[in-house]
């Protein structure tokens, strides 16, 4: 993202571009635009994206409008609603534009995640980014290359199969020295153009750019400090707030005195119903006035907590929606020659990213303009629209740089909250959660229990698998091996869906439901094998015949080693494979366990991952090495401890994330299938991290705890159980 | 009670007069808009806040400014000279060490402090100096990978 127009952004530009529509602020800007509208074959042809989307709440853009911007000094804006948190689309969506146009890709800006700029989209969530905008982005550099091309042959008089492109100066083949840039081109004018059905993106043989290794476009700004992050941005007559917090949920205020809070120089304390806060030019004063008020609540009862969440959760399970099914669950029992069943658990999990949730709303007569952290700049700008009462046309949304998110920064409470008190306070006012808050409000990755009976026959296939997952979710929990008679069942969804079985608010934690499932489902495999006598990667792959999973789990052998035994062999070998909306991941860990404390060392990590389409591998092997390393806390540590509505958990100290001491050796492959659509690739490669590691310790230890987190005291456990 | 506090700020003289209870980080953040600091926990547990009083690491978090009387402060934004960047600045980008970057600048005080006073540690020492830092993003082995390359580049090229 460019500093000066958008890290910095001052308030008088803001305002400026905002009384302006989109179309007005583009011909400030001259030179070309490329403008799409609703109806294209592009709409039609993301349809099914759309559709799945809107089944899961979400809204899917119902007009395309302008993707890029050729300035008139060459330098090309690309604009995206999707936003940047660490996955790295700054980069590969640049790479994809750059490549159909033919300009360098530091030629290339991002515009992202703002309202007025960018066309509509839903939400940067589940691995979608590359897979859903790519398309539509490369078809309009395609088009937008067309058009330059022929305004080139007429500024050249040169007919249009003579020139050629490079680094964004068109010239003519025959005639190197007749050659025009598309600064020149574009300088002056204003275009308009239709993307035609016609018009497709660059074939793979032709790309120059995407599929080679580039460098995060944001590296620079982000070691000078100078990017910025919602917190950062302060506008003129901008107060911070600090916000009276119950002490657990379902907590209802009785009595409230702010008077002590009033005598600090400065401080305003507003009030709406519930709502009471404190306001202050600077933050650490409005949270010292805070310490002072006075406050009563009366508290339900609590009957929950960490030791019966999943015999409550059992007893309130809803009625079960059947996700997958094959042939006949009697036939199967009945074919199999031994048969399993095994309970798997999972406690809550909290996203904690660093950057707390943030944001900053100042409204300028009825109009408004909101940055935010947040995964979902459009469903911010209605949420806003609602607690200011103005319509959703009047808010600006900015999405500075955001700082984390992995499905956490989708639900923006702390936007509605600063909006009303921007409303109540008649000045900007910015909202930035503390630790504690983030711990209490976040949207936690439910707990969850899966059942899994299944069964192999005399050949050692999988003959049987009857799943049910209570509160996980679905997604991934469709078997990727090939057995003829299963079902697979799911109670509730991973997003809660309003259900009061839950303390608090639940929703999408990177690969929302996979993890849980991957958890079950490749442990259950692992438990199999043993009983068959066989190790776990050829048992595997006697129930495998989807040949691109072979190819994936071949690969990650092939790094790894093929010396597979029969578990417990002593050495701490583990393997889990998964599909994750068409990314294929196999993961093969080593640990060591301490058997006097229980303690877990994943000293090695192999991953091989088939994502399709690879526009930038360096960015891939990154997002794999942050899922593997992310993936070790809710494996070894993370868990939300909670009495009630009270969330005990509520810093660093006691919630424990990944060190830099615990990170393995960390081997990632990527798999070559460059004519398959990019497939995403910033969560696949967490969900295997719980099986991979559950059953290495197996392997090292023979004992399993069938319960995540893996913590040294439950291995303990079981070591002694055992 | 306001008070005058004195002190150098990326190598330029700087006076506040100020309540000098506040903390560090926020008089940076706000006073002298000095964003690259960031709030992570507000309680020493994160390292989001790092900055150098002295050439040694900080929590500004829990850091009353008084304490900086007299002294040297460097932020993130006092690293690089003249637009060059610094080597563990360079490292970082080199080997693409963050990912949401929000950590970045506190990550990268806590590895100068390091190379500072040790210009060639061992991977474990690198490890032990950097654990109380925390990423969410995973970007650690970047990290280790990026003290090591600036650790030789400081030492000259040597290993
Ligand atoms: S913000 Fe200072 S250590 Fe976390
Ligand atoms: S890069 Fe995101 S917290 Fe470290």
């Amino acid at each position: 993202m460019r500093p000066d127009e958008y890290c910095f952004c001052e308030p008088e530009h803001v305002s400026d571009a905002f009384t302006l529509s989109r179309r007005e602020m583009l011909k400030v800007l001259g030179g070309i635009t490329i403008i799409f509208t609703a109806g294209e074959p592009l709409a039609a042809m993301e349809e099914s994206l759309a559709l799945a989307q809107q089944r899961r709440g979400g809204r899917y853009p119902d007009e395309i409008s302008a993707y890029l911007h050729i300035g008139e000094a060459g330098r090309v804006n690309c604009y995206s609603g999707k936003i940047e948190m660490g996955q790295g689309i700054i980069t590969s969506l640049a790479q994809m534009l750059a490549d159909e146009l033919d300009v360098s890709l530091d030629s290339v800006d991002m515009v992202m995640g703002d309202t007025a700029l960018c066309p509509r989209d839903m939400a940067t969530v589940g691995s979608l980014s590359t897979r859903q905008y790519g398309p539509a982005l490369r078809r309009a550099g395609a088009a937008a290359r067309a058009l330059l091309i022929e305004l080139a042959a007429e500024h050249l008089g040169a007919s249009q199969d003579r020139l050629a492109v490079e680094d964004g100066v068109v010239f003519d083949q025959d005639d190197p020295g007749k050659r025009v840039s598309y600064a020149e081109l574009a300088r002056g004018k204003q275009l308009e153009h239709r993307i035609e059905a016609s018009t497709t993106p660059k074939g793979r043989s032709e790309l120059r750019i995407c599929g080679k290794g580039a460098s995060r476009a944001d590296a620079e700004v982000k070691v000078t400090g100078l990017a910025r992050y919602c917190g950062d941005i302060r506008v003129p007559g901008m107060l911070y707030a600090r916000i009276l917090r119950p002490p657990m949920h379902g907590a209802t205020l009785e009595h409230v005195d702010t008077s002590a809070a009033e005598e600090i120089d400065g401080v305003r304390v507003v009030r709406d119903g519930d709502l009471v806060a404190v306001l202050h030019e600077y933050p650490d004063v409005a949270e010292r006035a805070l310490a002072r008020i006075e406050a009563r609540y009366s508290e339900p009862e609590r009957t929950v907590d960490n030791s019966n969440i999943f015999e409550h959760l059992e007893s309130l399970a809803p009625e079960a929606e059947t996700f997958a099914a094959a042939g006949d669950l009697d036939e199967g029992r009945r074919l199999a020659v031994k048969t399993f069943e095994v309970t798997y658990l999972n406690h809550y999990v909290a996203h904690a990213p660093i950057e707390p949730h943030t944001a900053l709303v100042q409204l300028e007569g009825d109009r408004a303009t909101v940055w935010a952290s947040t995964q979902a700049p459009f469903w911010v700008q209605g949420q806003a629209a609602e607690a200011l009462g103005i319509p959703a046309e009047d808010v600006r949304v900015i999405t500075p740089f955001v700082g984390g998110g992995f499905g956490g920064k989708a639900s923006n409470r702390q936007v509605t909250e600063t909006a009303r008190l921007a409303k109540l306070a008649g000045r900007p006012v910015q909202v930035a959660w503390t630790r504690q808050e983030e711990f209490f409000y976040d949207t936690f990755r439910p707990a969850a229990v899966v059942k899994v009976k299944s069964g192999f026959d005399r050949a050692n296939r999988v003959v049987y698998w009857d799943y049910d997952n209570l509160f996980g979710g679905s997604r991934s929990s469709e078997p990727v091996y090939h057995i003829p008679h299963h079902r697979v069942l799911s109670r509730g969804s991973w997003g809660g869906g309003g259900h009061p079985a839950h303390p608090f608010s639940v929703g999408a934690w990177r690969a929302p439901a996979s993890n849980t499932n991957v958890f079950a489902m490749e442990q259950q495999m692992d438990i199999m094998a043993q009983a068959a006598g066989k190790d776990p990667l050829s048992f595997r792959f006697a129930n495998l015949v989807d040949e691109r999973m072979r190819r994936v789990v071949e690969a990650a052998a092939e790094k790894f080693g093929r010396e597979w035994a029969v578990a417990p062999s002593g050495r701490g070998h583990g393997l889990a494979i998964t599909d994750y909306h068409d990314t294929y991941v196999a993961t093969m860990a080593e640990v060591e366990v301490d058997r006097a404390t229980g303690a877990v060392k994943v000293k090695r990590v192999v991953c091989a991952q088939d994502t399709g389409e690879v526009i930038n591998p360096d960015g891939v092997r990154l997002q794999i090495e942050g899922c593997i390393t992310m993936g070790l806390g809710y494996v070894l540590s993370e868990e939300v401890r909670f009495n009630g509505g009270e969330v005990l958990d509520k810093d660093f100290d006691t919630y424990k994330l990944p060190r830099f001491s615990w990170v393995p050796q960390i081997e990632t492959v990527l798999v070559d299938n460059q004519e398959m659509p990019p497939s995403g690739c910033g969560e696949p490669a967490i969900t295997p991290m719980g099986a991979v590691i559950a059953n290495a310790v197996y392997d090292a230890i023979g004992v399993r705890t069938f319960v995540l987190p893996m913590t040294a005291e439950r291995i303990l456990r079981a070591l002694r159980e055992s | 009670m306001k008070e005058v506090v004195e002190f150098q700020l990326n190598g330029r003289a700087t006076t506040l007069t100020l309540d000098a209870d506040r903390l560090l980080l926020w008089v940076l953040r706000t006073d002298l808009a000095l964003t690259g600091a960031k709030y992570g926990c507000g309680a020493g547990l994160c390292g989001a806040c790092t900055v150098l009083v002295d050439g040694e690491a900080v929590r500004s978090c829990m850091f009353p400014v008084r304490e900086v009387q007299g002294k040297e402060v460097t932020t993130v934004e006092g690293l690089a000279s003249d637009a060059v960047l610094h080597p563990v600045q360079q490292a970082f980008v080199e080997h693409d060490a963050m990912q949401c970057g929000f950590c970045t600048s506190g990550m990268i005080l806590s590895a100068y402090s390091l190379l500072r006073r040790n210009s060639n540690p061992s991977g474990d020492q690198i490890i032990a100096h950097m654990e109380g830092n925390l990423c969410r993003c995973g970007s650690h082995k970047r990290v280790l990978e990026a003290i090591q390359t600036a650790s030789r580049k400081m030492n000259g090229g040597r290993p």
